[in-house]
Protein backbone atom coordinates (compact mmCIF):
# COMPACT_ATOMS: atom_id res chain seq x y z
CA UNK A 1 0.00 0.00 0.00
CA UNK A 2 1.31 3.68 -0.96
CA UNK A 3 0.49 4.99 2.60
CA UNK A 4 -0.08 4.14 6.16
CA UNK A 5 -3.84 4.76 6.82
CA UNK A 6 -5.32 3.44 10.29
CA UNK A 7 -8.60 4.64 9.44
CA UNK A 8 -8.85 3.05 6.39
CA UNK A 9 -7.34 -0.14 7.67
CA UNK A 10 -10.29 -0.08 10.02
CA UNK A 11 -12.59 0.76 7.88
CA UNK A 12 -11.42 -1.96 5.31
CA UNK A 13 -11.70 -4.90 8.29
CA UNK A 14 -15.00 -3.54 8.97
CA UNK A 15 -16.65 -3.52 5.20
CA UNK A 16 -14.87 -7.44 4.95
CA UNK A 17 -16.87 -8.31 8.24
CA UNK A 18 -20.22 -7.01 6.73
CA UNK A 19 -19.48 -8.52 4.14
CA UNK A 20 -19.19 -11.82 5.77
CA UNK A 21 -21.72 -11.61 7.95
CA UNK A 22 -23.61 -11.71 5.12
CA UNK A 23 -22.34 -14.17 3.27
CA UNK A 24 -22.17 -16.81 6.62
CA UNK A 25 -25.51 -15.86 8.62
CA UNK A 26 -27.77 -17.89 6.08
CA UNK A 27 -24.96 -20.89 6.70
CA UNK A 28 -24.80 -20.22 9.99
CA UNK A 29 -28.69 -20.12 10.64
CA UNK A 30 -29.05 -23.27 9.28
CA UNK A 31 -26.43 -24.90 11.38
CA UNK A 32 -28.26 -23.55 14.29
CA UNK A 33 -31.33 -24.84 13.01
CA UNK A 34 -30.26 -28.03 12.29
CA UNK A 35 -28.94 -28.59 16.29
CA UNK A 36 -32.69 -27.71 17.63
CA UNK A 37 -36.02 -29.63 17.20
CA UNK A 38 -38.76 -28.93 15.19
CA UNK A 39 -40.87 -27.46 17.73
CA UNK A 40 -38.05 -24.71 18.97
CA UNK A 41 -37.47 -23.87 15.84
CA UNK A 42 -40.78 -22.63 15.41
CA UNK A 43 -41.46 -20.82 17.97
CA UNK A 44 -41.08 -17.07 17.20
CA UNK A 45 -38.05 -16.02 17.21
CA UNK A 46 -36.00 -19.23 16.98
CA UNK A 47 -33.11 -19.49 19.07
CA UNK A 48 -29.84 -18.02 17.34
CA UNK A 49 -27.40 -20.16 19.13
CA UNK A 50 -26.54 -23.98 18.60
CA UNK A 51 -28.43 -26.11 20.59
CA UNK A 52 -27.52 -29.84 21.15
CA UNK A 53 -29.70 -32.30 18.91
CA UNK A 54 -27.30 -31.62 15.97
CA UNK A 55 -26.59 -34.74 15.33
CA UNK A 56 -29.94 -36.64 15.65
CA UNK A 57 -30.78 -34.28 12.54
CA UNK A 58 -28.25 -35.67 10.77
CA UNK A 59 -29.30 -39.08 11.85
CA UNK A 60 -32.86 -38.48 10.76
CA UNK A 61 -31.92 -36.68 7.37
CA UNK A 62 -29.73 -39.39 6.48
CA UNK A 63 -31.89 -42.15 7.28
CA UNK A 64 -34.81 -40.72 6.65
CA UNK A 65 -38.08 -41.34 7.72
CA UNK A 66 -39.06 -37.75 9.61
CA UNK A 67 -42.26 -36.85 10.10
CA UNK A 68 -42.06 -33.71 7.73
CA UNK A 69 -45.02 -33.13 5.43
CA UNK A 70 -43.03 -33.31 2.32
CA UNK A 71 -40.70 -35.92 1.06
CA UNK A 72 -38.67 -37.92 3.45
CA UNK A 73 -36.82 -40.32 1.73
CA UNK A 74 -33.07 -41.16 3.24
CA UNK A 75 -30.42 -38.38 2.16
CA UNK A 76 -27.37 -41.01 1.96
CA UNK A 77 -29.03 -42.58 -0.47
CA UNK A 78 -29.41 -38.43 -2.29
CA UNK A 79 -25.43 -37.83 -1.35
CA UNK A 80 -24.81 -41.11 -3.41
CA UNK A 81 -26.88 -40.50 -6.42
CA UNK A 82 -25.24 -36.62 -6.53
CA UNK A 83 -21.58 -37.93 -6.12
CA UNK A 84 -22.22 -40.33 -8.75
CA UNK A 85 -23.94 -37.84 -10.80
CA UNK A 86 -21.02 -35.14 -10.35
CA UNK A 87 -18.31 -37.34 -11.14
CA UNK A 88 -19.41 -39.13 -13.68
CA UNK A 89 -20.37 -35.58 -15.53
CA UNK A 90 -17.07 -34.15 -14.43
CA UNK A 91 -15.07 -36.98 -16.13
CA UNK A 92 -16.77 -37.75 -19.30
CA UNK A 93 -16.72 -34.01 -19.75
CA UNK A 94 -13.19 -33.58 -19.76
CA UNK A 95 -12.55 -37.23 -21.26
CA UNK A 96 -14.69 -36.24 -24.39
CA UNK A 97 -13.36 -32.86 -24.60
CA UNK A 98 -10.06 -33.90 -24.64
CA UNK A 99 -10.76 -36.44 -27.40
CA UNK A 100 -12.46 -33.85 -29.16
CA UNK A 101 -9.79 -30.84 -28.97
CA UNK A 102 -7.20 -33.08 -29.62
CA UNK A 103 -9.02 -34.62 -32.88
CA UNK A 104 -9.63 -30.62 -34.06
CA UNK A 105 -5.95 -29.41 -33.23
CA UNK A 106 -3.40 -32.51 -34.62
CA UNK A 107 -5.69 -33.98 -37.74
CA UNK A 108 -6.32 -32.16 -40.80
CA UNK A 109 -10.05 -34.10 -42.15
CA UNK A 110 -13.17 -32.69 -44.15
CA UNK A 111 -15.97 -30.91 -41.85
CA UNK A 112 -12.85 -30.27 -39.28
CA UNK A 113 -14.34 -26.50 -38.79
CA UNK A 114 -18.05 -28.05 -39.23
CA UNK A 115 -17.47 -30.04 -36.33
CA UNK A 116 -15.39 -27.63 -34.61
CA UNK A 117 -18.61 -24.86 -34.91
CA UNK A 118 -21.33 -27.64 -33.81
CA UNK A 119 -19.69 -27.73 -30.32
CA UNK A 120 -19.04 -23.85 -30.29
CA UNK A 121 -22.72 -23.26 -30.98
CA UNK A 122 -23.82 -25.64 -28.22
CA UNK A 123 -23.54 -22.97 -25.97
CA UNK A 124 -26.13 -21.15 -27.47
CA UNK A 125 -28.63 -24.08 -26.35
CA UNK A 126 -29.23 -23.96 -22.47
CA UNK A 127 -30.99 -26.71 -21.07
CA UNK A 128 -33.67 -23.94 -20.07
CA UNK A 129 -34.23 -23.03 -23.63
CA UNK A 130 -35.10 -26.63 -24.68
CA UNK A 131 -37.12 -28.04 -21.89
CA UNK A 132 -39.93 -29.58 -23.41
CA UNK A 133 -37.89 -31.81 -26.28
CA UNK A 134 -35.13 -32.90 -24.25
CA UNK A 135 -37.47 -34.21 -22.03
CA UNK A 136 -39.23 -36.06 -24.68
CA UNK A 137 -35.63 -37.51 -26.36
CA UNK A 138 -34.65 -38.77 -22.87
CA UNK A 139 -38.10 -40.43 -22.37
CA UNK A 140 -37.93 -41.89 -25.99
CA UNK A 141 -34.89 -43.68 -25.36
CA UNK A 142 -35.92 -44.85 -21.86
CA UNK A 143 -33.41 -43.24 -19.79
CA UNK A 144 -35.97 -41.63 -16.98
CA UNK A 145 -34.70 -42.13 -13.53
CA UNK A 146 -31.31 -43.71 -14.37
CA UNK A 147 -27.94 -43.04 -14.03
CA UNK A 148 -27.58 -42.76 -17.82
CA UNK A 149 -30.11 -39.84 -17.64
CA UNK A 150 -29.18 -38.18 -15.41
CA UNK A 151 -25.34 -37.62 -16.88
CA UNK A 152 -25.13 -37.99 -20.59
CA UNK A 153 -26.89 -35.52 -21.62
CA UNK A 154 -24.96 -33.31 -19.59
CA UNK A 155 -21.37 -34.26 -20.92
CA UNK A 156 -21.07 -32.00 -23.86
CA UNK A 157 -18.87 -29.52 -23.30
CA UNK A 158 -18.02 -26.63 -25.52
CA UNK A 159 -16.33 -24.52 -22.62
CA UNK A 160 -13.95 -27.43 -21.83
CA UNK A 161 -13.25 -27.93 -25.52
CA UNK A 162 -12.27 -24.90 -26.03
CA UNK A 163 -9.99 -24.51 -23.16
CA UNK A 164 -8.13 -27.97 -24.26
CA UNK A 165 -7.89 -26.57 -28.07
CA UNK A 166 -6.14 -23.31 -26.78
CA UNK A 167 -3.64 -25.60 -24.74
CA UNK A 168 -2.83 -27.55 -27.20
CA UNK A 169 -2.31 -24.90 -29.67
CA UNK A 170 0.50 -23.49 -27.45
CA UNK A 171 2.42 -26.63 -27.32
CA UNK A 172 5.36 -26.97 -29.41
CA UNK A 173 5.19 -28.85 -32.34
CA UNK A 174 9.04 -30.35 -31.77
CA UNK A 175 6.91 -32.39 -29.37
CA UNK A 176 5.27 -34.06 -31.78
CA UNK A 177 7.86 -34.13 -34.57
CA UNK A 178 10.12 -35.78 -31.35
CA UNK A 179 7.22 -38.72 -30.88
CA UNK A 180 7.38 -39.28 -34.61
CA UNK A 181 10.77 -39.96 -34.29
CA UNK A 182 10.83 -42.15 -31.56
CA UNK A 183 7.98 -44.18 -34.09
CA UNK A 184 5.01 -43.23 -31.62
CA UNK A 185 1.49 -43.05 -33.34
CA UNK A 186 -1.07 -40.47 -32.13
CA UNK A 187 -2.98 -41.98 -29.42
CA UNK A 188 0.50 -43.30 -27.91
CA UNK A 189 1.44 -39.51 -28.30
CA UNK A 190 -1.79 -38.05 -26.95
CA UNK A 191 -1.80 -40.45 -23.82
CA UNK A 192 2.40 -40.16 -22.70
CA UNK A 193 2.57 -36.48 -24.48
CA UNK A 194 -0.94 -34.54 -24.15
CA UNK A 195 -2.72 -35.86 -21.19
CA UNK A 196 0.67 -35.24 -19.08
CA UNK A 197 1.40 -31.87 -19.94
CA UNK A 198 -2.18 -30.66 -19.50
CA UNK A 199 -2.64 -31.98 -16.12
CA UNK A 200 -3.40 -28.54 -14.47
CA UNK A 201 -6.33 -27.28 -16.72
CA UNK A 202 -7.47 -30.65 -16.23
CA UNK A 203 -7.64 -29.79 -12.04
CA UNK A 204 -8.73 -26.19 -12.73
CA UNK A 205 -11.85 -28.27 -15.00
CA UNK A 206 -12.54 -30.39 -12.48
CA UNK A 207 -13.04 -28.36 -9.60
CA UNK A 208 -15.72 -26.36 -11.83
CA UNK A 209 -17.78 -29.16 -13.58
CA UNK A 210 -17.81 -31.09 -10.36
CA UNK A 211 -19.17 -28.32 -8.45
CA UNK A 212 -21.19 -27.83 -11.70
CA UNK A 213 -22.56 -31.47 -12.18
CA UNK A 214 -23.23 -31.60 -8.08
CA UNK A 215 -25.36 -28.72 -8.28
CA UNK A 216 -27.65 -29.41 -11.38
CA UNK A 217 -31.17 -28.69 -10.53
CA UNK A 218 -33.67 -28.20 -13.92
CA UNK A 219 -32.14 -31.31 -15.35
CA UNK A 220 -32.74 -33.91 -12.65
CA UNK A 221 -35.96 -32.08 -12.14
CA UNK A 222 -36.86 -33.26 -15.55
CA UNK A 223 -35.89 -36.80 -15.91
CA UNK A 224 -36.32 -38.11 -12.31
CA UNK A 225 -39.46 -39.23 -11.59
CA UNK A 226 -38.78 -41.56 -8.44
CA UNK A 227 -37.45 -41.03 -5.02
CA UNK A 228 -34.72 -43.39 -5.28
CA UNK A 229 -32.85 -41.67 -7.91
CA UNK A 230 -33.32 -37.92 -6.32
CA UNK A 231 -29.63 -35.87 -6.21
CA UNK A 232 -29.87 -33.91 -2.70
CA UNK A 233 -30.42 -31.21 -4.38
CA UNK A 234 -33.54 -31.69 -5.55
CA UNK A 235 -34.35 -33.70 -2.76
CA UNK A 236 -34.07 -30.45 -0.75
CA UNK A 237 -36.93 -29.22 -2.20
CA UNK A 238 -38.98 -32.05 -2.19
CA UNK A 239 -38.55 -31.57 1.70
CA UNK A 240 -40.39 -28.37 2.00
CA UNK A 241 -43.82 -29.05 1.37
CA UNK A 242 -47.38 -28.04 3.20
CA UNK A 243 -46.38 -24.75 5.08
CA UNK A 244 -44.16 -23.79 7.68
CA UNK A 245 -45.19 -25.50 10.42
CA UNK A 246 -45.53 -28.64 8.85
CA UNK A 247 -41.41 -29.06 7.95
CA UNK A 248 -39.02 -30.38 10.03
CA UNK A 249 -37.42 -27.56 9.43
CA UNK A 250 -34.07 -29.53 11.63
CA UNK A 251 -33.87 -32.10 8.97
CA UNK A 252 -34.02 -29.71 5.94
CA UNK A 253 -31.08 -27.54 7.39
CA UNK A 254 -29.03 -30.39 7.85
CA UNK A 255 -29.65 -31.75 4.51
CA UNK A 256 -29.00 -28.35 3.22
CA UNK A 257 -25.56 -28.65 5.45
CA UNK A 258 -25.05 -32.05 3.96
CA UNK A 259 -25.79 -30.98 0.38
CA UNK A 260 -23.20 -28.26 0.36
CA UNK A 261 -20.64 -29.74 2.27
CA UNK A 262 -18.69 -31.58 -0.97
CA UNK A 263 -18.77 -28.92 -3.40
CA UNK A 264 -17.92 -26.34 -0.55
CA UNK A 265 -14.70 -28.48 0.70
CA UNK A 266 -13.95 -28.92 -3.22
CA UNK A 267 -13.46 -25.36 -3.43
CA UNK A 268 -11.92 -24.35 0.34
CA UNK A 269 -9.34 -27.21 -0.34
CA UNK A 270 -8.62 -26.91 -4.34
CA UNK A 271 -8.62 -23.08 -3.91
CA UNK A 272 -6.24 -22.58 -6.28
CA UNK A 273 -7.44 -24.78 -9.12
CA UNK A 274 -10.93 -23.25 -8.49
CA UNK A 275 -9.40 -19.70 -9.23
CA UNK A 276 -7.61 -21.08 -12.23
CA UNK A 277 -10.53 -22.48 -13.58
CA UNK A 278 -12.62 -19.72 -13.01
CA UNK A 279 -11.05 -17.35 -15.16
CA UNK A 280 -9.74 -20.32 -18.13
CA UNK A 281 -13.27 -21.49 -18.48
CA UNK A 282 -14.42 -17.73 -19.02
CA UNK A 283 -12.06 -16.80 -21.74
CA UNK B 1 -1.89 -17.21 -31.62
CA UNK B 2 -1.83 -19.76 -34.63
CA UNK B 3 -4.85 -21.34 -35.06
CA UNK B 4 -3.37 -24.71 -37.01
CA UNK B 5 -0.27 -26.92 -36.45
CA UNK B 6 2.66 -27.07 -38.92
CA UNK B 7 3.01 -30.81 -38.21
CA UNK B 8 0.08 -33.18 -37.60
CA UNK B 9 -0.81 -36.66 -37.52
CA UNK B 10 -2.00 -38.33 -40.72
CA UNK B 11 -5.33 -40.81 -40.61
CA UNK B 12 -8.51 -41.38 -42.30
CA UNK B 13 -10.37 -42.32 -39.43
CA UNK B 14 -8.98 -41.53 -36.07
CA UNK B 15 -10.33 -38.39 -35.78
CA UNK B 16 -14.11 -39.28 -36.61
CA UNK B 17 -13.80 -41.58 -33.71
CA UNK B 18 -12.20 -39.44 -31.54
CA UNK B 19 -15.08 -36.80 -32.20
CA UNK B 20 -17.85 -39.34 -31.82
CA UNK B 21 -18.51 -39.43 -28.62
CA UNK B 22 -18.88 -35.70 -27.96
CA UNK B 23 -20.77 -35.85 -31.96
CA UNK B 24 -23.61 -38.10 -30.63
CA UNK B 25 -24.41 -36.19 -27.18
CA UNK B 26 -24.38 -32.85 -28.84
CA UNK B 27 -26.53 -34.42 -32.09
CA UNK B 28 -28.86 -36.66 -29.38
CA UNK B 29 -29.38 -34.05 -26.65
CA UNK B 30 -28.80 -30.51 -28.37
CA UNK B 31 -29.70 -30.49 -32.10
CA UNK B 32 -32.32 -32.69 -32.24
CA UNK B 33 -34.21 -31.57 -29.29
CA UNK B 34 -33.17 -27.81 -30.53
CA UNK B 35 -34.88 -28.61 -33.89
CA UNK B 36 -37.64 -30.00 -32.61
CA UNK B 37 -37.82 -26.74 -30.46
CA UNK B 38 -37.86 -24.67 -33.72
CA UNK B 39 -40.09 -26.90 -35.39
CA UNK B 40 -43.13 -27.26 -32.41
CA UNK B 41 -43.14 -23.33 -32.77
CA UNK B 42 -44.96 -23.70 -35.97
CA UNK B 43 -46.87 -25.95 -34.96
CA UNK B 44 -50.47 -26.38 -32.60
CA UNK B 45 -51.32 -30.15 -31.01
CA UNK B 46 -55.18 -30.59 -29.91
CA UNK B 47 -55.42 -31.29 -26.66
CA UNK B 48 -54.95 -35.21 -27.00
CA UNK B 49 -52.05 -35.22 -28.69
CA UNK B 50 -53.68 -37.03 -31.68
CA UNK B 51 -53.32 -34.49 -34.77
CA UNK B 52 -50.87 -31.66 -35.31
CA UNK B 53 -51.48 -29.05 -37.52
CA UNK B 54 -48.62 -26.17 -39.37
CA UNK B 55 -50.06 -22.98 -38.03
CA UNK B 56 -47.32 -20.84 -39.19
CA UNK B 57 -46.14 -17.48 -36.67
CA UNK B 58 -49.67 -18.61 -34.53
CA UNK B 59 -48.04 -19.63 -31.50
CA UNK B 60 -45.76 -16.45 -31.73
CA UNK B 61 -48.47 -14.02 -32.10
CA UNK B 62 -50.55 -15.66 -29.19
CA UNK B 63 -47.16 -14.80 -27.03
CA UNK B 64 -46.80 -11.23 -28.01
CA UNK B 65 -50.32 -10.61 -27.41
CA UNK B 66 -50.44 -12.36 -24.27
CA UNK B 67 -49.88 -9.91 -21.56
CA UNK B 68 -48.58 -12.46 -19.00
CA UNK B 69 -45.71 -12.85 -21.37
CA UNK B 70 -45.08 -9.29 -22.01
CA UNK B 71 -44.88 -8.99 -17.93
CA UNK B 72 -42.78 -11.78 -17.62
CA UNK B 73 -40.22 -9.85 -20.37
CA UNK B 74 -40.64 -7.06 -17.52
CA UNK B 75 -39.74 -9.20 -14.86
CA UNK B 76 -37.40 -11.11 -16.19
CA UNK B 77 -35.06 -7.61 -17.14
CA UNK B 78 -35.82 -5.60 -14.03
CA UNK B 79 -35.05 -9.24 -12.29
CA UNK B 80 -31.56 -9.18 -14.16
CA UNK B 81 -30.73 -5.63 -13.94
CA UNK B 82 -31.24 -5.89 -10.07
CA UNK B 83 -29.17 -8.92 -9.34
CA UNK B 84 -26.24 -8.01 -11.72
CA UNK B 85 -26.09 -4.06 -10.71
CA UNK B 86 -26.09 -4.79 -7.16
CA UNK B 87 -24.25 -8.05 -7.21
CA UNK B 88 -21.22 -5.90 -8.79
CA UNK B 89 -21.76 -3.25 -6.50
CA UNK B 90 -21.04 -4.77 -3.25
CA UNK B 91 -18.41 -7.45 -5.07
CA UNK B 92 -16.84 -4.42 -6.45
CA UNK B 93 -16.92 -3.03 -2.82
CA UNK B 94 -15.28 -5.80 -1.08
CA UNK B 95 -12.74 -6.45 -3.76
CA UNK B 96 -11.25 -3.21 -3.51
CA UNK B 97 -10.79 -3.29 0.84
CA UNK B 98 -9.91 -7.13 0.11
CA UNK B 99 -7.13 -5.52 -2.07
CA UNK B 100 -5.79 -3.15 0.32
CA UNK B 101 -5.78 -5.89 3.21
CA UNK B 102 -2.79 -7.81 4.94
CA UNK B 103 -3.76 -9.37 7.47
CA UNK B 104 -6.37 -12.05 7.28
CA UNK B 105 -6.35 -12.05 3.61
CA UNK B 106 -6.91 -15.52 3.24
CA UNK B 107 -9.34 -16.04 5.03
CA UNK B 108 -11.50 -13.24 4.25
CA UNK B 109 -11.28 -14.57 0.42
CA UNK B 110 -11.90 -18.18 1.42
CA UNK B 111 -14.99 -17.33 3.18
CA UNK B 112 -16.62 -15.16 0.47
CA UNK B 113 -16.09 -18.02 -1.86
CA UNK B 114 -18.31 -20.30 -0.04
CA UNK B 115 -21.21 -19.45 -1.38
CA UNK B 116 -20.06 -19.95 -5.62
CA UNK B 117 -20.35 -23.83 -3.72
CA UNK B 118 -23.91 -23.62 -2.73
CA UNK B 119 -26.29 -25.34 -5.00
CA UNK B 120 -28.79 -22.14 -6.18
CA UNK B 121 -31.65 -24.66 -4.80
CA UNK B 122 -29.87 -24.78 -1.91
CA UNK B 123 -29.53 -21.29 -1.59
CA UNK B 124 -33.06 -20.50 -1.98
CA UNK B 125 -33.78 -23.07 0.61
CA UNK B 126 -31.51 -20.99 2.89
CA UNK B 127 -33.01 -17.63 2.21
CA UNK B 128 -36.64 -18.78 2.38
CA UNK B 129 -36.23 -19.75 5.45
CA UNK B 130 -34.66 -16.68 7.04
CA UNK B 131 -37.60 -14.88 5.55
CA UNK B 132 -40.59 -17.05 5.89
CA UNK B 133 -43.36 -14.35 7.61
CA UNK B 134 -43.93 -17.47 9.94
CA UNK B 135 -40.66 -18.25 11.51
CA UNK B 136 -37.91 -16.50 9.60
CA UNK B 137 -35.32 -15.08 12.03
CA UNK B 138 -34.62 -11.80 9.76
CA UNK B 139 -38.54 -12.16 8.72
CA UNK B 140 -38.97 -11.15 12.79
CA UNK B 141 -36.46 -8.61 13.23
CA UNK B 142 -38.33 -6.43 9.85
CA UNK B 143 -41.53 -7.07 11.73
CA UNK B 144 -40.30 -5.82 15.29
CA UNK B 145 -38.85 -3.01 13.46
CA UNK B 146 -42.73 -1.77 11.62
CA UNK B 147 -41.66 -3.10 8.41
CA UNK B 148 -44.37 -5.58 7.14
CA UNK B 149 -42.84 -8.12 5.09
CA UNK B 150 -44.78 -11.17 3.07
CA UNK B 151 -43.00 -12.32 -0.12
CA UNK B 152 -46.17 -14.78 -0.35
CA UNK B 153 -48.60 -12.02 -0.58
CA UNK B 154 -46.64 -8.83 -2.02
CA UNK B 155 -44.84 -9.41 -5.13
CA UNK B 156 -41.85 -6.52 -4.29
CA UNK B 157 -40.90 -8.54 -0.79
CA UNK B 158 -40.87 -11.40 -3.21
CA UNK B 159 -38.98 -9.80 -6.14
CA UNK B 160 -36.41 -8.37 -3.62
CA UNK B 161 -36.38 -12.16 -1.74
CA UNK B 162 -35.03 -13.77 -5.16
CA UNK B 163 -33.00 -10.53 -5.75
CA UNK B 164 -30.99 -11.19 -2.81
CA UNK B 165 -30.63 -14.56 -2.77
CA UNK B 166 -29.74 -14.67 -6.50
CA UNK B 167 -27.13 -11.84 -5.29
CA UNK B 168 -25.68 -13.69 -2.28
CA UNK B 169 -24.85 -16.48 -4.69
CA UNK B 170 -23.08 -14.83 -7.16
CA UNK B 171 -21.08 -12.39 -4.72
CA UNK B 172 -17.74 -15.09 -5.14
CA UNK B 173 -17.29 -14.88 -8.57
CA UNK B 174 -17.96 -11.06 -9.09
CA UNK B 175 -15.70 -10.47 -6.03
CA UNK B 176 -12.85 -13.37 -7.98
CA UNK B 177 -13.09 -10.96 -10.94
CA UNK B 178 -12.69 -8.09 -9.30
CA UNK B 179 -9.60 -8.91 -7.19
CA UNK B 180 -7.72 -10.03 -10.05
CA UNK B 181 -8.82 -7.32 -12.28
CA UNK B 182 -7.54 -4.60 -8.93
CA UNK B 183 -3.96 -7.13 -8.64
CA UNK B 184 -3.44 -6.37 -12.43
CA UNK B 185 -3.43 -2.89 -12.39
CA UNK B 186 0.12 -1.82 -11.69
CA UNK B 187 1.43 -0.76 -8.60
CA UNK B 188 3.38 2.06 -10.55
CA UNK B 189 0.41 3.80 -11.41
CA UNK B 190 -1.13 4.18 -7.98
CA UNK B 191 1.97 5.23 -6.50
CA UNK B 192 2.55 7.93 -9.40
CA UNK B 193 -1.21 8.83 -8.48
CA UNK B 194 -0.66 8.88 -4.91
CA UNK B 195 2.76 11.23 -5.36
CA UNK B 196 0.08 13.73 -7.30
CA UNK B 197 -1.28 14.31 -4.19
CA UNK B 198 -4.76 12.05 -4.62
CA UNK B 199 -6.22 10.44 -1.79
CA UNK B 200 -7.34 7.10 -1.80
CA UNK B 201 -11.42 7.70 -3.00
CA UNK B 202 -9.31 9.97 -6.05
CA UNK B 203 -7.48 7.34 -6.84
CA UNK B 204 -9.94 4.57 -7.30
CA UNK B 205 -12.10 6.81 -9.09
CA UNK B 206 -9.85 8.10 -11.70
CA UNK B 207 -7.26 4.97 -11.72
CA UNK B 208 -8.78 1.69 -10.49
CA UNK B 209 -12.35 2.16 -11.35
CA UNK B 210 -11.40 3.19 -14.95
CA UNK B 211 -9.17 0.38 -15.85
CA UNK B 212 -11.68 -1.91 -14.12
CA UNK B 213 -14.22 -1.21 -17.04
CA UNK B 214 -13.09 -4.52 -18.76
CA UNK B 215 -13.44 -6.45 -15.75
CA UNK B 216 -16.81 -4.57 -15.06
CA UNK B 217 -18.58 -5.14 -18.03
CA UNK B 218 -17.78 -8.50 -18.45
CA UNK B 219 -19.01 -9.47 -15.45
CA UNK B 220 -22.50 -7.30 -16.42
CA UNK B 221 -23.06 -9.55 -19.44
CA UNK B 222 -22.02 -12.95 -17.44
CA UNK B 223 -24.11 -11.61 -14.34
CA UNK B 224 -27.32 -10.65 -16.58
CA UNK B 225 -26.66 -14.15 -18.22
CA UNK B 226 -26.94 -15.89 -14.94
CA UNK B 227 -29.93 -14.19 -13.72
CA UNK B 228 -31.58 -14.58 -16.49
CA UNK B 229 -30.82 -19.26 -16.77
CA UNK B 230 -29.04 -19.93 -13.53
CA UNK B 231 -31.96 -18.94 -11.13
CA UNK B 232 -34.28 -21.49 -12.13
CA UNK B 233 -33.71 -22.85 -9.02
CA UNK B 234 -33.69 -20.23 -6.69
CA UNK B 235 -37.04 -18.99 -7.91
CA UNK B 236 -38.66 -23.35 -7.58
CA UNK B 237 -37.47 -22.84 -4.41
CA UNK B 238 -38.64 -19.99 -3.00
CA UNK B 239 -41.69 -18.13 -4.70
CA UNK B 240 -42.31 -20.73 -7.91
CA UNK B 241 -43.34 -17.50 -9.56
CA UNK B 242 -45.86 -16.11 -7.20
CA UNK B 243 -47.48 -14.39 -5.98
CA UNK B 244 -49.41 -14.63 -8.99
CA UNK B 245 -46.54 -14.29 -11.67
CA UNK B 246 -44.85 -11.98 -10.59
CA UNK B 247 -41.47 -13.73 -9.84
CA UNK B 248 -42.36 -15.19 -13.24
CA UNK B 249 -38.74 -14.95 -14.89
CA UNK B 250 -38.61 -16.32 -18.91
CA UNK B 251 -37.28 -19.27 -18.16
CA UNK B 252 -39.51 -20.32 -15.19
CA UNK B 253 -42.63 -19.25 -17.50
CA UNK B 254 -41.44 -22.03 -20.31
CA UNK B 255 -41.31 -24.78 -17.27
CA UNK B 256 -44.48 -24.23 -16.13
CA UNK B 257 -46.35 -23.06 -19.27
CA UNK B 258 -44.66 -26.84 -21.02
CA UNK B 259 -44.28 -28.78 -18.19
CA UNK B 260 -46.76 -28.12 -15.91
CA UNK B 261 -49.71 -27.11 -17.95
CA UNK B 262 -48.89 -28.74 -21.10
CA UNK B 263 -49.28 -26.34 -23.54
CA UNK B 264 -46.55 -27.42 -26.36
CA UNK B 265 -46.85 -25.13 -28.74
CA UNK B 266 -46.91 -22.01 -26.71
CA UNK B 267 -43.98 -23.45 -24.73
CA UNK B 268 -41.97 -24.36 -27.74
CA UNK B 269 -42.68 -20.55 -29.58
CA UNK B 270 -41.10 -19.18 -25.90
CA UNK B 271 -38.11 -21.75 -25.90
CA UNK B 272 -37.33 -20.16 -29.88
CA UNK B 273 -37.59 -16.88 -28.37
CA UNK B 274 -34.93 -17.94 -25.17
CA UNK B 275 -32.83 -19.29 -27.87
CA UNK B 276 -33.01 -16.02 -29.52
CA UNK B 277 -31.88 -13.83 -26.49
CA UNK B 278 -29.20 -16.23 -25.22
CA UNK B 279 -27.58 -15.90 -29.21
CA UNK B 280 -27.88 -12.13 -28.38
CA UNK B 281 -25.94 -12.39 -25.75
CA UNK B 282 -23.19 -14.69 -26.26
CA UNK B 283 -22.59 -12.34 -29.57
CA UNK B 284 -22.38 -9.22 -27.45
CA UNK B 285 -20.18 -11.21 -24.81
CA UNK B 286 -17.66 -11.89 -27.53
CA UNK B 287 -17.84 -9.21 -29.77
CA UNK B 288 -17.99 -6.24 -27.54
CA UNK B 289 -16.57 -7.63 -24.63
CA UNK B 290 -13.73 -9.25 -25.98
CA UNK B 291 -12.56 -6.29 -28.09
CA UNK B 292 -14.14 -3.17 -27.55
CA UNK B 293 -13.10 -2.86 -24.29
CA UNK B 294 -9.28 -3.67 -24.26
CA UNK B 295 -6.65 -1.14 -24.33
Amino acid sequence: MVERNPTLVVLGHAVMWLGLAVVVFPLYLALVAASHTPAEIIAVPMPLVPGGHLIESFRSALVGGSEGAGSTAPVARMMWISLVMALVITVGKIAISLLSAFAIVYFRFPLKNFFFWAIFVTLMLPVEVRIMPSYKVVADLGMLNSYAGLTIPLIASATATFLFRQFFLTVPDELVEAARIDGAGPLRFFKDVLVPLSATSIAALFVIQFIYGWNQYLWPLLVTTSEDMYPVVIGIKRMIAGGDAANEWNVVMATALLAMIPPALVVVLMQKWFVKGLVDTEK
Amino acid sequence: MATEKRVLFRSGWLPWLLLAPQGVVIAVFFYWPAAQALIQSFQMQDVFGLAVSWVGLDNFRTLFADPSYLGSFRITAFFSLAVAVSGIAISLALAVFADRIVRFALFYKTLLIVPYAVAPAVAGVLWLFMFSPTLGVVAWALEQSGIRWNPLLDSSDAMTLIVMAAVWKQISYNFLFFLAGLQSIPKSLIEAAAIDGAGPWRRFRTVQFPLLSPTTFFLLVINIVYAFFDTFAIIDATTQGGPGQDTMILVYKVYNDGFKNGDLGGSAAQSVVLMAVVIALTVVQFRWVEKKVQY
